[in-house]
């Protein structure tokens, strides 16, 4: 029986799609999390290699496997609490529905993420790709309250709850969120929800990436607290000079008292966007990362994000970059070689400072990984922890690169 | 070479200095409890390192001869976490207490685990820094107990718990290997080890140095006390709060019980006797205007929801007495029984009203006097049972009563513990909020960093309720693991004594 008539009987005809797989390699849509689990229970007594795909807009389709798996049929909101804040979503859920259903209930996911609009849930958790707002409300594991994942050999795991507080066992969340599927396949989350904020104002300034630096700095100095505080690239910005965007969400009041603290602390240099051309600015910023082949995120100190912005300059260019100099996070978005992003990481592993590829076509990410230079004794715990979730070896995942 | 040999006790004192070695048993009764009196057991060696080297050499010398041993800070954990058994080494980090950088610019500190968390803040401050987990003991606790238990405090509900501070780690694994963990951006290294190694109980190794994100010291702060006619009311008002969108950076309350035993002791705060319940509610900010706005904005929503009254701290001076009752509570409590034993559960916010009626309930079939004094905000119950373990039956009694509540809490959706973690005292309700497949995984990422299981034997993860799981490797190599596996009737209380205040004058 071949593989696509042994899935057919498995999981149905419908969950099978051959005729979409471009490149030859059957996809699979699983309906449910049991049918995740049943699959890769299968995949691994058969010896198949599995990729696995949100909605295909971000980590490209591309790893050679015997099969795919994708999440779509993974799309559904099991709960949104609004009196507690939280909500239940499945990973398939594009991110464009799980928002517009967040706000018919008055919640609000505070992420960000680089990506097209419908990006899947389940690809930013796996990928951890934290936007702009990462500056006020962190990172993608500070927005999960518990995930469950289904192993490399088809088992069913749960980790953390839908409580706000739990530190019930080991946070296996942890090493979910930013795993990039290495650790196993996210089918559902628990999210950490906010009330959508009763204001919300973005103000920019346009200048010389020193001028902006010392703006930034003036910021600080100023106690002033924005949830974003993003430094855009002329081409990511789409304006002639480097951009400084900051926005304030919150109560009026909070948002008009920043505001006015901004004002105070910088000349009143910044213009502040109507609600349209605030959301045409961040999406842009945003969609623009999914358009090039390769994106990367670098975590430095606030001290020395001029410093790495330099360097990227010189080492990859300075296409698309979206920095957020307040807590020394930078995104770097463009075309460049394997071998120059080796190098990079390389460097910025001299700095201290780790480079994690978030995108990249198959090649570039094979030979790069999405992890590298790590510290010491971290090696063996990734590659132990590797083997215990996936001892088969199921998850076609670039994890290290080939060096 | 085993526990009882003297050999061991030597080559132990040649690495850190024999007067730093604690055989006695007189010395060692002295760590047979941490802050939850109901569980004790007396440790075979209590070793003190004063220095990163030596714990790796006692760590390695312990791996060489495949001594179990136990990770402890200051002993004032609430779940029986940090103690050994009379076949383990006892690791006492209290001497590694130096507070290595504070950063202002990167806003991040350095610190060695036996830190106490409170000067960490103190030394920022003239920074204009703060530490802001700040669990209740925060004057004695270390931050390196906070890492191993992701310990929260009231500020948590805003700013977070210990996971979402700690930004990079120096782990010494069971074996004696070092490794760093993230970086000193928060970016890590490949997957989120320093997220995984957060909460891990001490099973995972012990935290030699410590990096924390420090964050500006609130430029404004308004602080009010509400009070209500009945403990739904304030429930219900908590999600009120909650729902508005304006996020309090604290939010704690207190039942008559609790109320009565604060104003009884001489943390005496000032809240209403005849009150059913009180909330304590804080907004803080970098602007003056905004905070006193949202301030408003909360005081409105008090009262709209049931508060008979709201008072707003008029000082710094009025605001550290409202604060002191609260923080002082489990002790103030302490007077009520010679035993006091301190819960901890998480439920949605929204079901509050409903479980805090639930455990009422139980408290009263089973004849118990329960306090609660807990982070509402983040649902985060603190049931605390007044009682005297000397009477016959009555620890029983405490047990089943706190086994129910367990119940109520994970019925209506929520977990075991919030902040205390599961140590010993919770082991027995894993498997009702966590199936085989799931206990099986997370005994198989302890496997990775403790391939022998020699690192706080015993803690967290049931054995005998996890599922096979092809990829464990269970230790065989003369490693009584099995013996640390209590069913779950000898996890129960095992020797209640009041670690807190006699029964005292009123």
């Amino acid at each position: 029986m071949s593989l696509v008539d042994r899935v057919r009987a498995l999981l149905g005809d419908d969950a099978v799609d051959v005729a979409a797989a471009h490149d030859g390699v059957p996809r699979v849509a699983p309906g449910s999390p049991d049918a995740v689990a049943l699959l890769l229970g299968t995949a691994r007594s058969e010896g198949w290699r599995v990729r696995i795909e949100g909605a295909g807009t971000w980590l490209a389709a591309d790893a050679p496997a015997d099969l795919a798996l994708t999440t779509r049929r993974l799309d559904k909101i099991p709960a949104i609490e609004p009196q507690d804040l939280s909500a239940t979503a499945e990973a398939g859920i594009g991110c464009d529905l799980l928002r517009q259903q967040l706000a018919d209930r008055g919640t609000w996911l505070a992420l960000d993420p680089p990506g097209l609009a419908g990006r899947t849930l389940g690809s930013v958790v796996a990928t951890a790709t934290a936007g702009p707002l990462r500056q006020g409300f962190g990172s993608i594991r500070d927005h999960l309250l518990g995930v469950t994942f289904v192993t490399g050999d088809g088992r069913l795991v749960q980790s953390g709850g839908r409580v706000v507080k739990n530190v019930a066992g080991y946070d296996l969340t942890k090493l979910e969120a930013g795993g990039f599927g290495a650790f196993g396949v996210i089918v559902l989350a628990h999210l950490r929800l906010r009330a959508v904020p009763r204001a919300d104002q973005t103000l920019v300034l346009e200048g010389s990436r020193e001028d902006l630096a010392q703006v930034t700095d003036d910021i600080a100095a100023a106690g002033i607290q924005p949830v974003a505080h993003e430094l855009l690239s002329p081409a990511l910005a789409r304006r002639e000079r480097w951009t400084l965007a900051v926005r304030f969400a919150g109560s009026a009041a909070l948002v008009s008292t920043e505001e006015a603290g901004l004002g105070a602390a910088t000349g009143g240099r910044f213009t502040a966007l109507r609600a349209d051309e605030a959301r045409a600015l961040w999406t842009h910023a945003a969609e623009s990362f999914a358009a090039r082949p390769v994106a990367f995120r670098v975590g430095g100190l606030p001290e020395s994000s001029d410093e790495l912005l330099d360097l990227l300059q010189h080492q990859v260019g300075d296409e698309w970059i979206s920095a957020s100099p307040g807590i020394g996070a930078i995104r770097w978005g463009g075309e460049t070689t394997a071998d120059r992003l080796r190098r990079l990481r390389r460097t910025l592993a001299g700095l201290e400072v780790p480079l994690t590829l978030e995108r990249a076509p198959w090649p570039v990410r094979a030979a790069v990984g999405h992890f590298g230079a790590y510290r010491e004794g971290v090696g063996p715990l990734v590659a132990g922890l590797r083997r215990t979730f996936d001892p088969g070896e199921a998850f076609v995942v670039a994890v290290e690169g080939t060096e | 070479m085993t526990i009882g040999e003297t050999s061991l006790v030597e080559a132990l004192a040649e690495i850190v200095g024999a007067r730093h070695v604690r055989t006695a048993l007189p010395e060692r009764v002295t760590y047979a409890k941490d802050g939850l009196p109901t569980h004790r057991r007396v440790p075979g060696i209590v070793v003190l390192p004063g220095s990163r080297d030596e714990v790796v050499a006692v760590v390695r010398l312990l791996a060489a001869v495949r001594v179990p041993f136990v990770p402890r800070g200051a002993g004032t954990g609430l779940s029986g976490g940090a103690l050994a058994d009379d076949d383990a080494v006892l690791v006492v980090l209290t001497r590694l207490n130096r507070i290595l950088k504070i950063d202002r610019q990167n806003r991040l500190a350095v610190v060695e685990p036996g830190v106490v968390n409170a000067r960490l803040s103190a030394a920022a401050a003239p920074y204009g820094l703060q530490y802001m987990p700040d669990p209740s003991s925060q004057t004695a606790c270390t931050i390196g107990g906070n890492v191993a238990e992701n310990a929260g405090g009231p500020h948590c509900l805003k700013y977070g718990v210990t996971a979402t501070h700690v930004l990079a780690l120096e782990v010494v694994l069971a074996d004696g290997r070092v490794v760093e963990l993230g970086s000193p951006s928060g970016e890590p290294w490949g997957p989120d080890l320093t997220g995984v190694f957060v909460g891990s109980e001490g099973n995972f190794g012990i935290a030699t140095r410590i990096a924390v994100r420090l964050l500006p010291v609130p430029r404004a702060v308004r602080t009010l006390l509400a009070d209500f006619s009945a403990l739904r009311t304030a429930g219900e008002a908590v999600s009120a709060v909650i729902a508005s969108g304006i996020v309090p950076a604290a939010l704690e309350m207190m039942d008559q019980s609790c109320i009565q035993a604060v104003e009884d002791s001489v943390y005496a705060a000032g809240y209403p006797r005849d009150a059913a319940a009180v909330l304590l509610v804080e907004l803080d900010g970098s602007r003056e205007e905004a905070v006193a706005a949202d301030t408003e904005t909360i005081e409105g929503i008090l009262r709209a929801h049931g508060a008979r009254n709201v008072l707003a701290a008029a000082d710094a001076k009025q605001r550290e007495r409202l604060w002191l009752g609260r923080k002082k509570a489990f002790g103030a409590m302490g007077r009520l029984s010679r035993d006091l034993v301190v819960q901890d559960a998480v439920v949605p916010r929204s079901a509050l009203p409903d479980v805090l009626e639930t455990i009422g309930r139980i408290a009263a079939s089973y004849g118990l006097t329960v306090s609660n004094v807990f982070h509402a905000g983040d649902g985060n119950l603190h049931p605390n049972i007044s009682f005297d373990g000397r009477v016959p039956g009555l620890k029983e009694k405490v047990a089943a009563a706190s086994g129910e509540m367990m119940a109520a809490c994970i019925a209506a959706g929520g977990t075991i513990t919030g902040e205390h973690g599961v140590g010993l005292d919770k082991l027995r309700y894993m498997p009702l909020i966590f199936d085989g497949n799931s206990l099986a995984a997370m005994r198989a990422v302890r496997l990775v960093f403790d391939p022998e299981e020699r690192v706080n034997p015993g803690k967290v993860v049931p054995v005998h309720a996890c599922r096979e799981w092809g990829g464990l490797r269970i230790a065989d190599r003369g490693l009584r693991i099995e013996r640390e596996v209590r069913s779950p009737a000898q996890s129960e209380i095992d020797n209640p004594q009041s670690a807190i205040a006699p029964r005292g004058a009123r």
